[in-house]
């Protein structure tokens, strides 16, 4: 299938792909890697009419340690997430789950920032950073600004990204040697998660994510408001859908996503905590 | 849009739409059949070219962000007649049933040797999970895939 026609202009850095999308308006959409938003136009679920490529904006692709946290550039592919050193060193869970997004031809071209930006409660990153407690940079004509991942989703497919402002950076906080884990379930290697939990803990610390159960990724509150409060494993596990609103769909139905976001966080929380 | 591509170490300069996808470019304008489309999703891997150096599906993929980069596809991992020692192992190991799946499947698998040199089986099947066969002959591709490793 091919996509609707469209103008395609190409960004050689993040201001002048601001200023592009800015002189396009509403119908004109950001292309990074092309692996969420190729599929969309090809099926022709989206047909913008014009794409600002930002796939050349090479600056922005980047893995740096700041001190108290890692630096990512929106622009970063997941097999360099995957593969870096200096985040399977300090953000483990992060590299991690990298190397769970899609297949190798996949994790070349897509990128941390057009997973996150495109919001998707089925996508790996957004769940993985929510668990990390990251904080997004927005750069937009004034300038930029930094969203909270917790603040980040707001709908299915929907984030707190004006329509001219893009992510420029991630910044995740090391782990400082926190367990972690994470759990994809999926019935072939490739695919989505039915159902996923990025988790990590640290004395009585942790935070837990849930992919693909509900509009947005989200955050398991009350599992880590029961770790604190000393709960087993077990018991904070129960707690898992409290926040969640499961979709049904053809792989599984919402009761069936429970049952499955309760084992998952249970497993996810023994191989933390050992 | 103008663009100038290189395929198999020859520049190719063509004016194609922007929405022209990688694999048709390559097919219908370069005129390079080898590359098979075998699904409208992403899923299936039959597209899989390197884009310098790296596998990538080429049905998600347009022809305007390949401007200026290097593709290689099956046509090009033969040198002088010689078949790519890949190319090879899936001869001699039978890894092949129909074909439809096998210019991606050697496509990923030499990208996946680049990565990883001497891979255990695990780490073939893994690293081959973008790729399907229709005939189901994983068995074979990934013994392929093994004595391509055990033979560099
Ligand atoms: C076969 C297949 C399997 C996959 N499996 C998985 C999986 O298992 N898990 C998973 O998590 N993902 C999966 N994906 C999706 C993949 O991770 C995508 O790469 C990712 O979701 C989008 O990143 P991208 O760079 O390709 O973004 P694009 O597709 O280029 O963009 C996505 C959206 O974000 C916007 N955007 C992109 N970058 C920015 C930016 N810097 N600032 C503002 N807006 C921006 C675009 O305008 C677009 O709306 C899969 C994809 C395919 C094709
Ligand atoms: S044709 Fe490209 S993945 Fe199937
Ligand atoms: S050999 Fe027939 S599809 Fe793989």
């Amino acid at each position: 299938m091919i996509p609707a026609a469209f103008d395609y202009v190409r960004a050689g850095s993040a201001a002048e792909a601001i200023s592009l999308i800015g002189q396009h308006g509403d119908e004109a959409k950001f292309l990074a890697g092309g692996h969420s938003l190729l599929p969309l136009m090809k099926l022709r679920l989206a047909a913008p009419s014009v794409l600002v490529d930002i796939g050349r904006v090479s600056d922005l692709s980047y893995i740096k340690d700041a001190g108290d946290h890692i630096a990512i550039g929106a622009l970063t592919r997941h097999m360099d997430v995957e593969t870096s050193a200096v985040l399977q060193e300090h953000v483990p869970l992060l590299a991690h789950a990298a190397g769970h997004v899609g297949d190798p031809q996949v994790r070349h071209r897509g990128t941390i920032g057009g997973s996150i930006a495109h919001a998707d409660p089925a996508s790996d990153l957004p769940a993985t950073t929510l668990a990390l407690g990251a904080t997004y940079i927005a750069q937009g004509p004034n300038g930029t600004r930094e969203i909270a991942a917790a603040d980040f989703y707001q709908g299915f497919l929907e984030s707190a990204l004006a329509a001219d402002e893009m992510l420029t950076e991630i910044r995740v906080p090391k782990m400082q040697g926190a367990g972690w884990s994470f759990q994809k379930f999926n019935r072939r290697a490739q695919d989505w998660a039915i159902v996923g939990v990025a988790a990590w803990r640290r004395n009585g610390d942790s935070g837990v994510a849930l992919v693909n159960m509900g509009s947005t990724p989200i955050l398991a509150t009350s599992v880590s408001g029961a770790l604190a409060q000393g709960a087993s494993v077990s018991d904070a596990a129960q707690l898992a859908a409290e926040e969640a609103e499961p979709q049904s769909d053809l792989n599984a139905s919402p009761e069936y996503r429970v049952h499955l976001a309760k084992v998952l966080v249970r497993r996810a929380l023994e191989a933390a905590s050992a | 849009m103008k663009i100038s591509v290189t395929v198999n170490g020859v520049v190719h300069e063509s004016d194609v739409e922007p929405r022209t996808l990688l694999v048709h470019y390559v097919r219908e304008v370069v005129g390079l059949t080898g590359t098979n489309i075998g699904c409208d999703t992403s899923s299936c891997g039959a597209c899989s070219v390197h884009v310098n150096g790296e596998a990538v599906k080429s049905c998600t993929m347009l022809a305007v962000q390949a401007d200026g980069q290097s593709i290689t596809t099956i046509e090009g991992m033969a040198t002088d007649g010689v078949l790519h020692p890949m190319q090879q192992a899936f001869m001699e190991n039978h890894g092949l049933q129909c074909g439809y799946c096998t210019p991606g499947m050697v496509m990923a698998a030499t990208s996946l040797l680049k990565e990883n040199p001497n891979p255990t089986e695990e780490e073939v099947r893994l690293g081959l999970e973008g790729n399907l066969c229709r005939c189901t002959g994983y068995h074979n591709i990934v013994k392929s895939v093994l004595a391509a490793a055990a033979g560099q």
